[in-house]
């Protein structure tokens, strides 16, 4: 029996236990999200997938998708809050696009250009961040850290170890790194972990790579967020890794 | 952490990290890979742990550490100022010779007896007095251990001034349980939905049908959880049931072990009551001896016992979920629902999961009948509700009425002249106005988890939404983004209102942050954080027009204060040097 | 038709917008039929008459910075903020980090090569503010051109939607943060 789903009009087929996200992405059709990655369990924190499901909002990346289920998607309502929540996560952190060797490959940027973002509209926070250079190859920058959690997940499930996790409260929330000192260097991450790769912003940047492709030609200087599924792009990188 | 561990959770998490800030005054890096090894968890694990909570601290506290409350009933801003300058110590520091710590805290449940405070995590002092702050800054000056402190001044009373279906009669620890032991556990659940109960911390879900969901929830055990993480400002009502009704609560836990086929159950108490711990055990413990908790309870082929787990200082752990996260030793995050706890809680397996009133009530049903019962309260809200009452009122304290009384009919009987404002449900509930007076309490008009708060006409209403504001962003969890930067964003813009430098476009802002923290939030803290604001707005709108400048735009903040650190390192003052 | 009156001025910025707008370059010429510059480095015109337009780059790090900015908002019916510094703070914010006093002190008291050591004190050098904020914290601002800087066709787009009249508006292949 085939079940779907109506995503603003469009009928989108579903399997069971997929999720509106899974079953959207698998359609093609784009749904923000920041926090969201097809092989990591969802957990629906970011809240720039938020749809309307018969009238209610809901996380579209944790929400089980059941047969005559009409989704709005990409209506002004949402897009404008969407847009809002950006903003949010921009003015919390410290990103300075111009300083960040992942602009250009940021979806947290790709996302705000989807958004037409022009600007943060909020004060700013300015917060006080530790960077993380300890390691020889991985640098750990938490002004750009947006707590997306993705990191911590792919560490636990895919890279079956357990290298970050979340501590503080509210807006002290912090990235932390499971080791004796807490550095980096301690960890037991390596450069070809998911969890070193995985990070949507700048957080979390590979040493010795910067500049390999300029600015101007990255990622999302030539294609829309829209049209890119970047972690499905990286994941399937690490697979091959993998096997 | 599993159930066969020792009935006092010695090692749980929580209870470690305690004694380790008890003993060490603060939970350094050394503590916490030494913990993390000995109870072998992740070392993030327990980082994450201690800085979650606000009753852990990773730098050291003073020897007297006092947490003050700054809620809007049982706080007192003056009397903290005046206790920090009597002290010489500023708020959230620890004074230079390591004597004494202040800082706030929120609501400590106290809000019957006025200004009051935490002192070194387990004592509470109430009743504050200028007085009684002059004796306490002598006793930490001169370095009294707090064994030779007054007594007296750690007794807290119940202050019950109205009883009804569940206060007014003695109960008889085990009559409850006697009653059904010869029950069919499914015959006690329908008692319990055929009563009518609905959930008493406000959401109102049926408590029979939660238990039948969970007694038909496939797993390898069951649990119970009794909530008494009661930090709603302005509630205290379990404070007193637990102080008082010990026995009703764990009568009504283990029926609802029976119920629903429970071995062990949990009761997580709030950090704030944590004085109430010794007594509560030495409870248990008596009820073990008379064969209520145990093995073979009663004789007949039934097992359960109950185990008490301290919060730390967090009110999102009040939120069902994230409590049973904080019980299985993690940060206080609500869970993704569903699956809801009847069906995945803690450990995975179902769990029940019922506030301290409703657990009581389910023993005075099982030993009165649901006849009984439903013949109190209207169609849609059976039985009895207690209201925690504080604020501007002569008689504060416990009020116990059937459900249906009148919002005036309360006023009238704690003796509440001149009220300007009643923030029902605390700040996560709502804020009415007169006109409201006469709306009933019930689920189907003002539903409240118990919290009632008076403001009189002299109180400034932008100063108590203030409040609010603050408190939701020091207790939003920080998960979801709405919450985590709305909330702190709201507490600026209310700040900034409250220093008379907003203008109409600042409200607009503050309306539409409000409308999206409360649609677009992960859990209940969230959704309910901007209540009291968009309450406000709505029904005092005059408190916030005559606090704005007729102006286009004022700047997000002072510019003439931007340029203190210039002027102290250039030494200089000239008017050029101001804004 | 009257000339629209423009002014521009960079506070706590590298001239990199002022540079990036010039790369119109001989556009500049079929611009000036149709607006002419008041305040700005170009003309070198050191106050605001009355203008339609104001352009501001960079942020707000010292009290000049403010005056300037209050005088912008004052002459100029449109203030747009122009670039990442004016925008969030930008490369100037990151001092943000740390306490003024330490930034101050790293600069003309201990770092290297410092001689003669004090902090400047003489009433002619603006004193610094405690944080770099981006301009709209400090007064309104009507549109936002992004960008870092944002790119010549990017100025030419929104002041040409300005001339004729219409709401600014940025195609997406403009919009860039960096």
């Amino acid at each position: 029996m085939s079940q779907s789903i109506l995503i603003d009009g469009i009928e989108v087929p579903f399997k069971s236990n997929q999720t509106i996200m899974d079953a959207a992405l698998a359609a093609n059709i784009y749904i923000p999200h920041l926090c969201h990655n097809p092989c990591i369990k969802p957990h629906g924190s970011c809240k720039l997938c938020t749809v309307e499901v018969n009238g209610h909002t809901t996380s579209s990346c944790t929400t089980k998708a059941e047969d005559g289920q009409k989704v709005i998607n990409n209506s002004e309502k949402l897009n404008k809050a969407r847009l809002t929540i950006t903003q949010m996560l921009f003015i919390e952190g410290n990103h300075l696009c111009p300083t960040c060797e992942k602009t250009g490959n940021c979806t947290l940027q790709a996302v705000a250009y989807h958004l037409g973002m022009l600007d943060g509209h909020f004060p700013q926070f300015y917060p006080k961040r530790e960077v993380d250079a300890s390691h020889p190859s991985i640098m750990l920058d938490r002004d750009r850290c947006i707590l997306c959690e993705l990191c911590v997940r792919a560490s636990r499930e895919f890279d079956k170890k357990d290298v970050f996790a979340i501590a503080g409260r509210g807006d002290n929330a912090h990235l932390i790194v499971n080791s004796p000192s807490g550095k980096l260097r301690d960890s037991d991450i390596e450069q070809n972990d998911l969890a070193a790769h995985i990070c949507p912003v700048g957080a979390i940047l590979i040493k010795e790579r910067g500049y390999e492709i300029p600015i101007g030609c990255r990622t999302f200087d030539l294609r829309s967020v829209t049209e890119i599924d970047l972690g499905d792009v990286k994941l399937s990188e690490k697979s091959s890794h993998h096997e | 952490m599993t159930a066969e561990h020792s009935p006092q959770n010695t090692d749980h998490l929580l209870h470690v990290l305690f004694r380790e800030q008890q003993r060490a005054r603060f939970i350094s890096d050394e503590a916490i890979n030494n913990i993390s090894k000995s109870l072998n968890l992740p070392r993030a694990q327990v980082e994450g742990v201690v800085e979650f909570y606000t009753f852990f601290h990773r730098k050291p506290r003073g020897r007297f550490d006092i947490l003050f409350s700054n809620c809007t009933s049982c706080g007192d801003t003056k009397l903290l100022k005046s206790l920090c300058e009597k002290l010489n110590v500023k708020p959230g520091r620890i004074r230079s010779d390591g004597l004494v710590s202040v800082d706030q805290t929120s609501c400590i449940g106290m809000c019957d007896h006025g200004a009051s405070l935490l002192l070194n995590n387990c004592l509470t002092i109430t009743s504050l007095t200028t007085e009684r702050i002059d004796q306490i800054v002598k006793l930490i000056k001169s370095d009294t251990v707090i064994q030779a402190w007054p007594r007296q001044w750690f007794y807290i009373g119940d202050n019950i001034h109205k009883k009804g279906l569940l206060l007014t009669e003695p109960f008889k620890s085990g009559s409850a349980l006697k009653a059904i032991i010869k029950r069919s556990s499914i015959d006690v659940i329908d008692e319990i939905i055929a009563s009518g109960l609905k959930g008493r911390g406000g959401a109102g879900f049926s408590t029979g049908l939660k238990w039948k969901l969970c007694r038909e929830a496939v797993g390898d055990t069951h649990y119970v959880i009794c909530n008494a993480d009661e930090g709603e400002p302005g509630t205290f009502k379990d404070r007193v049931l637990l102080n008082s009704y010990a026995d009703l609560v764990f009568e009504g836990m283990t029926i609802s072990a029976y119920a629903i086929g429970a071995k062990q159950g949990f009761l997580y108490l709030r950090g704030e009551y944590r004085y109430l711990l010794d007594t509560l055990n030495a409870t248990l413990q008596r009820r073990r001896e008379t064969g209520l908790l145990g093995n073979n309870i009663l004789g007949q082929d039934f097992d359960f016992d109950i185990s008490i787990v301290v919060g730390a200082g967090a009110y999102v752990c009040g939120e069902e979920s994230a409590l049973i996260e904080s019980l299985e030793e993690k940060r206080g995050i609500p869970r993704i629902r569903p699956p809801f706890p009847v069906t995945q809680g803690y450990l995975g397996q179902p769990t029940a999961v019922n506030n301290v009133e409703t657990l009581a009530a389910t023993a005075k049903i099982i030993l009165h009948g649901d006849h009984w019962f439903k013949s109190h309260g209207t169609s849609q809200s059976k039985g009895s509700k207690l209201l925690s009452v504080s604020g501007n009122c002569a008689r504060p304290g416990i009020y116990e009425y059937d459900f249906g009384v009148s919002l005036q009919e309360v006023l009238n009987d704690v003796g509440a002249e001149n009220v300007q404002a009643v923030q029902i449900g605390g700040p996560a509930g709502r804020l009415l106005k007169p006109d409201h007076f006469s709306r009933s309490i019930s689920f189907e008009d003002l539903s409240t988890g118990g919290s009632l708060m008076i403001f009189a006409k002299h109180r400034d209403m932008l100063a108590v939404i203030h409040n609010f504001s603050l408190f939701f962003a020091h207790e939003s969890c920080g998960f979801c983004t709405p919450c985590r930067v709305g909330t702190r964003l709201l507490e600026k813009n209310m700040s900034k209102l409250c220093s008379g430098r907003s203008t109409a476009y600042d409200i607009d802002e503050i309306r539409h942050l409000s409308a999206l923290v409360s649609q677009y939030s992960h859990c209940g803290l969230g959704t309910s954080a901007a209540n009291p604001i968009m309450d406000g707005l709505k029904n005092f709108p005059n408190a916030f027009e005559k606090r704005l400048l007729n102006r286009e735009m004022e700047p997000e903040f002072d510019l003439d204060s931007e340029l203190s650190e210039a002027r102290l390192m250039t030494n200089r003052d000239d008017p050029g040097a101001h804004l | 038709m009257s000339k629209l009156r423009v002014a521009t001025t960079s506070l706590a910025g590298c001239f990199g917008c002022h540079m990036s707008f010039l790369d119109i370059d001989e556009r500049i010429i079929e611009l000036l039929d149709h607006v002419e510059f008041n305040r700005s480095p170009l003309t070198d015109i050191k106050h605001c008459d009355p203008c339609d337009i104001g352009l501001i780059e960079g942020g707000l790090c010292n009290i000049d910075n403010v005056h300037v900015l209050k005088e912008f908002r004052a002459s100029c019916k449109i203030l747009i903020a122009v670039g990442a510094c004016a925008i969030n703070g930008g490369v100037p914010a990151m001092r943000n980090h740390h306490p003024l006093s330490e930034c101050l002190a790293e600069s003309y008291l201990n770092g290297i090569g410092v001689e003669n050591p004090q902090i400047p004190d003489d009433v002619e050098v603006p004193l610094l503010l405690n944080k770099v904020h981006p301009v709209h914290e400090v007064v309104k601002i009507d549109y936002y051109l992004p960008g870092c800087p944002p790119p010549a066709d990017a100025f030419m787009k929104v002041l040409g939607d300005l001339i004729e009249g219409r709401e600014p508006l940025l195609p997406r292949t403009m919009l860039r943060y960096d």
